[in-house]
């Protein structure tokens, strides 16, 4: 009947700045998806975990904290093992250029900084869930 | 049992389609299992005390919990935060949280959700916990889902002429004073006591505190014997008709409106009403 986005926003590891995360998920919500926010310092088990009991069919993740690489690294693998590899997932927060690429090498769809529009990301997560 | 990945996957087409979620439901054979409801106004604390609970149930039994938030009105959007308050349940192997969207019910529940829980229910999930949106005053579907109500309650919220009105006061079986550190909770607790004896019915009323454990292991005793006194009745069994009956009748209006939706015959109605209003306005004035 209805076919509604589901997207987790989730922040793995230890910062504390929710601020960019919640605005990222208003904007998703007030484009029509059903957005599960997860909270502050989730282990990459945990949002794992949460994205496949919600079956969501995105994931965003934003870190500020410079722990990116290792914690993109340990969700996409966790991913992998519990079978939900196939779900896109974007990222945003502080992210230098030169990880922007190892990111997507990883396997990480797109990156966000700074300045991007929300009405850009909102665009990118209708494209990727197509 | 099947798979967690399963669970989650059938929910979302459960979700989907209440005519084809029907179908999937009774490839699984019945099975017994309790329905307990959460509800109380927003910020109560139903999300932490849901949270508490099923981590205490989940020492004995399979627990599910599918937690409610409220879908716009106007974009169709939700933002769905009851997870943040449930870190010990989700950490847990035998818990299974599914986030739930309103979707244009008006009860304080959501529209696949008597399905969801028959499904859950039916895969192997002893006790499955549902929290509703933050309700009002009259949000009281719930009652048609669960087999037991827990209304909770903050103090702060009125004075004793809001124990007088009809809606979500009358629906609880345990009535569940909740942040009882807080100023007027024990005013709370009288006028809830001495409203339920005014009426003449017999209910349970406790006082908690769900952020830091206080009494919540009365609470677990005290659901815990409610569902033993379901169980050693045909309760359980005429509670699951009732659900089931509840479930059609749902059903039966949502395509009724989706089909409305579609002919635009609503529509077409309310503006010949609407016009109609306006000419003969028009024409008073003149």
């Amino acid at each position: 009947m209805e076919n509604k986005i589901k997207v987790l926003v989730g922040k793995p590891g230890l910062d504390g700045h929710d601020r960019g995360a919640k605005i990222v998920a208003m904007a998703l919500r007030d484009a029509g998806m059903e957005v599960i926010y997860t909270g502050l310092r989730q282990s990459p088990e945990e949002i794992v975990k949460a994205a496949s009991q919600e079956n969501v069919d995105i994931i965003g993740l934003s870190i500020l904290s410079g722990a990116h690489l290792k914690l993109c690294e340990r969700i996409k693998k966790l991913m992998k093992e519990s079978d939900i590899e196939d779900i896109p997932v974007f990222v945003g927060g502080i992210i230098p250029a030169k990880d922007v690429k190892k990111l997507k090498e990883m396997g990480i769809n797109d990156v966000f900084g700074p300045g991007v529009p929300l009405k850009e990301i909102v665009q990118k997560v209708k494209e990727a869930v197509k | 049992m099947i798979s967690e990945r399963e669970v989650a996957k059938t929910l979302t087409l459960i979700e989907r389609d209440p005519l084809k979620a029907k179908e999937i439901v009774s490839k699984y054979p019945e099975r017994d299992y309790f329905v307990v409801g959460i509800t109380g106004s927003p910020g109560s604390g139903k999300s932490t005390m849901t949270d508490k609970l099923a981590e205490m149930f989940a020492a004995e039994k399979d627990v599910a919990i599918i937690a409610v938030d409220p879908t716009s009105a106007f974009t169709g959007g939700a933002f769905l935060g009851d997870r943040i308050r449930m870190r010990r349940s989700s950490r847990r192997k035998n818990i299974f949280i599914r986030s739930m969207a309103s979707r244009g019910a008006v009860g304080g529940l959501s529209p696949g959700i008597y399905d969801a829980v028959e499904f859950l229910g039916r895969v192997g999930y002893d006790i499955i916990f549902v929290e509703t949106v933050g309700v009002g005053q009259s949000e009281t579907d719930v009652v048609n889902l669960a087999d037991l109500v827990l209304l909770i309650l903050a103090p702060g919220s009125g004075d004793d002429v809001q124990m007088l009105k009809a809606g979500i006061m009358e629906i609880g079986d345990i009535y569940v004073v909740n942040k009882q550190d807080l100023d007027g909770s024990q005013k709370l607790l009288a006028n809830i006591e001495a409203t339920l004896k005014l009426s003449g019915i017999h209910r349970d009323v406790i006082s908690t505190n769900s952020v830091t454990g206080e009494n919540i292991d009365n609470l677990k005793k005290l659901i815990q014997s409610h569902l033993t006194v379901l169980s050693q009745t045909e309760k359980l069994k005429k509670n699951r008709k009732d659900r089931y009956r509840f479930n059609l009748l749902n059903t039966l209006f949502s395509i009724i409106r989706t089909r409305y939706k579609k002919t635009e015959d609503l529509e077409k109605i309310i503006s010949f009403y609407a016009n109609k209003e306006e000419e003969d306005n028009g024409s008073k004035e003149n």
